[in-house]
């Protein structure tokens, strides 16, 4: 056994390379790309394939194909990611997995790193019946994903791994073994269209066998040792907490130095129905702790109602849903609710000018949003996801929506349909490949016109650099087909295309003037690369 | 002992990350449980960015409440007074003199001036500045500014621990760089 400061990221990969996985695949985002980042790095001296697929739904899509081929797989992506692969992911429950599967979906409360929404992705375990485990700390985070891949092995399932920012992106010690290198396996496909088909009516079987598995899962989830209860047992003071917010309730317990027993849940779904029943059985108030939506809060009205219907229970009501939580608001909460004193720390109001997210020094986006700016200030602007996010702050305060991947492209075509007004969609290079190029086809054959302006950089940068079908190269840094945009959009049937240098202003300013009163859709690739990567390939 | 802790802030691209895992690293060597939050992607880039780490017997949550910061070392210095607004009475600041500007900031002058009447324990030290001079590098300014905590008991880490922590962490290439600059300020002790 070995024990070093692992991030919480670092863990997940040691837990799934101890765990034997043999293909990882998913879409960069925060707090979950470094998994991917770093099994690109290692893959090849582990015997692991990895890719960094064009979108979600294409990564789970692959690992799909590795599970029914005898392979291990992991998924990741972020909290956003799961809505974009859930078409995929919801017949995966049903038709189960062959060789194990962890999915791991990194949300975000607080949106440190999203717009969009502040999603709980553990609802989709009631859309899909697969299980959720939640680690809260890096250590959890290597023994949770070896379980998962355990569970999963045993029953069939793929296993959600759901983290959050504050699990991903935390630093502490873990005690974990480190895995042998090992030779890349070949999987093989034996045919078995029983399980992998969902044809009807085969699939309502299915659909009955999956609620009989999760009935296994969640006897299975009794017994586990994940969820387990800490503290004085008889306490009439009870505590129900999952993933990072145990930590802050084990703190909020030292601060006010309360006796309660504290029921922590490494399971979100399916719950340990019949430990909750127990643990709830003799106590008087009980203080659920958890972040975002009530989900395990309502479960344990319902259970409470059937064995101590007297149960004070105490969640939202003394909790935000909004916004991560930390010790001190739980702290206040328990206070409040066993009538102990704990005063708040009141921050002090300075007035400091706000230093938000900027473009790095050298961005070919600096020659970009002025550009459009200055050219078109009527104009409609759809901002993307991606760097290209910073041109809704200040100074460029260019978007006027910003919505989901690839979305800016979709809803110009909207707004063009239903207005005389000028609209320009800009998007990244990641994005157009990620799912920019299903909203042009639906401009152009709705035979709508705005403006696509592509700021292609030559990297799917935000994230952390990582590479994208335009580079030429795979994560695993191999040659690969150099997908150009301007060619798939002309297969798009984009009539009007112009690549350009947006540090040629001039050329710029007349192309977006142009463009801007054509009947059909026109496109303009701005292609310059990332001053981040430009610098980095110089010091190589 | 009582849990440590340790803010650190300043802004994306500065080695925030850096410095809070090398301190990790350090805490670590000396036996301490040792917990830290950071945050990656759209709030690293040109924003401010806060680190926590927390070290003592044991840590629960990464992140440290309002008002208990032990120590807050700040890579910039507006950062730096940005966290007087949730510094408790004992939270001892050490501020690199260093400003990375923008749209609508203040100057060097404009901030000493806020830091005027601030009753804490407050060290400006010209981090960037002697390490620009003596060892043409102001990326080391970060671990500059752990040595001088080090050296004048402003965390309660040993010297040595720190060097194991280097030893442990940096890249053999930029080693002994690391190390010259961590042990600069023993020498103006």
């Amino acid at each position: 056994m070995k024990k070093e400061i692992l991030l919480g990221n670092d863990a997940i990969i040691k837990g799934a390379l101890i765990a034997g996985v043999d293909f990882v695949s998913g879409y960069p985002g925060c707090p979950s790309a470094e998994i991917g980042d770093e099994f690109a790095k290692i893959g090849k001296e582990k015997g692991v394939y990895v890719e960094w697929s064009t979108n979600e739904k294409t990564g789970l899509e692959a690992a799909i194909g590795a599970s029914f081929s005898g392979l291990k797989s992991l998924v990741n992506m972020k909290s956003f990611g799961i809505n974009v692969c859930s078409d995929a992911l919801l017949p995966l429950a049903y038709t189960g997995t062959k060789a194990p599967m962890v999915i791991v979906v990194a949300d975000d409360p607080s949106c440190w790193s999203s717009a969009q929404s502040e999603q709980n992705s553990r609802a989709y375990a009631y859309l899909s019946h697969i299980p959720i485990l939640e680690p809260a700390d890096p250590q959890e985070c290597y023994d949770y994903t070896k379980l998962g891949f355990e569970i999963s092995e045993k029953f069939n399932t793929p296993v959600i791994l759901r983290t959050v920012t504050r699990a991903a992106h935390q630093r502490a010690i873990v005690e974990f073994e480190e895995a042998k290198n090992k030779e890349k396996k070949i999987g093989e496909f034996i045919k078995n269209p029983h399980q992998f088909s969902t044809m009807p009516p085969r699939i309502l079987e299915q659909k009955k066998e999956l609620l009989e598995k999760v009935k296994k899962i969640s006897a299975f989830a009794d017994k586990s040792k994940i969820n387990k209860i800490i503290g004085d047992k008889k306490s009439k003071i009870g505590i129900i907490a999952s993933g990072i917010s145990f930590l802050y309730s084990m703190e909020a317990l030292e601060n006010l130095q309360i006796n309660a027993s504290v029921l922590k849940l490494g399971f979100f779904y399916p719950l340990p129905e019949k430990l909750i029943a127990n643990f709830i059985k003799g106590k008087n108030k009980l203080l659920i702790v958890e972040e975002l939506d009530p989900y395990i809060e309502k479960e344990i009205i319902r259970i409470a109602k059937g064995v101590n219907p007297k149960l004070k229970i105490y969640g939202k009501e003394v909790l935000s849903e909004i916004g991560e939580l930390g010790a001190e608001d739980v702290t206040v909460a328990l206070a409040k609710i066993t009538g102990k004193n704990f005063k708040k720390f009141t921050v002090k109001k300075i007035d400091l000018p706000k230093r938000t997210a900027r473009l790095c020094e050298g961005c070919p986006y600096w020659y970009i949003f002025p550009t459009i700016k200055r050219v078109a200030p009527e104009a409609i602007i759809g901002g993307d996801i991606g760097c290209n996010m910073i041109g809704g702050l200040a100074p460029h305060s260019l978007h006027d929506y910003l919505f989901c991947m690839g979305a800016s492209i979709g809803i110009s075509h909207g707004v063009k349909k239903s207005t005389n007004q000028k609209v320009i969609s800009l998007m990244g290079d990641g994005t157009f490949f990620h799912s920019g190029i299903a909203g042009l086809i639906n401009t152009v054959y709705n035979k709508s016109n705005p403006l696509m302006i592509v700021l292609d950089n030559r990297i799917t940068a935000m994230t952390g650099h990582q590479p994208n079908p335009g580079m030429g190269k795979t994560s695993m840094g191999e040659d690969t087909e150099e997908l150009k945009i301007e060619e798939i959009a002309k297969a798009c049937g984009v009539k009007h295309i112009k690549v350009l240098d947006p540090i040629n202003i001039q050329e710029f300013e007349n192309t977006i003037k142009e463009f801007l009163e054509k009947n059909e859709v026109s496109l303009i690739v701005c292609k310059r690369i990332c001053a981040l990567l430009a610098r980095r390939q110089k010091q190589q | 002992m009582k849990n440590f802790n340790l803010i650190i802030n300043g802004v994306g691209g500065q080695g925030v990350i850096t410095l809070l895992s090398l301190v990790g690293e350090s805490a670590f060597v000396e036996g301490y449980d040792v917990r830290s939050s950071e945050l990656h992607g759209l709030s690293q880039r040109g924003g401010s960015v806060e680190t926590h780490i927390r070290f003592g017997e044991k840590t629960y949550s990464p992140l440290i409440p309002n008002g208990k910061a032990d120590l807050i070392i700040s890579l910039e210095m507006l950062e730096g007074l940005r966290e007087t607004a949730k510094s408790g009475k004992h939270t001892t600041f050490l501020v690199n003199e260093f400003v990375s500007p923008f749209i609508g900031s203040l100057t060097v002058e404009e901030i000493k001036n806020q830091f005027e009447g601030f009753k804490n324990v407050l060290h400006v030290v010209a981090a960037s500045k002697i390490c620009k001079e003596k060892l043409q590098n102001e990326v080391v300014s970060t671990i500059y500014l752990l040595g001088y905590a080090v050296s004048r008991n402003l965390i309660p880490l040993k010297k040595e621990s720190v060097l194991r922590a280097i030893e442990n962490k940096v890249p053999e290439k930029y080693r002994e760089l690391n190390i010259k600059a961590f042990n600069l300020p023993f020498n103006d002790n």
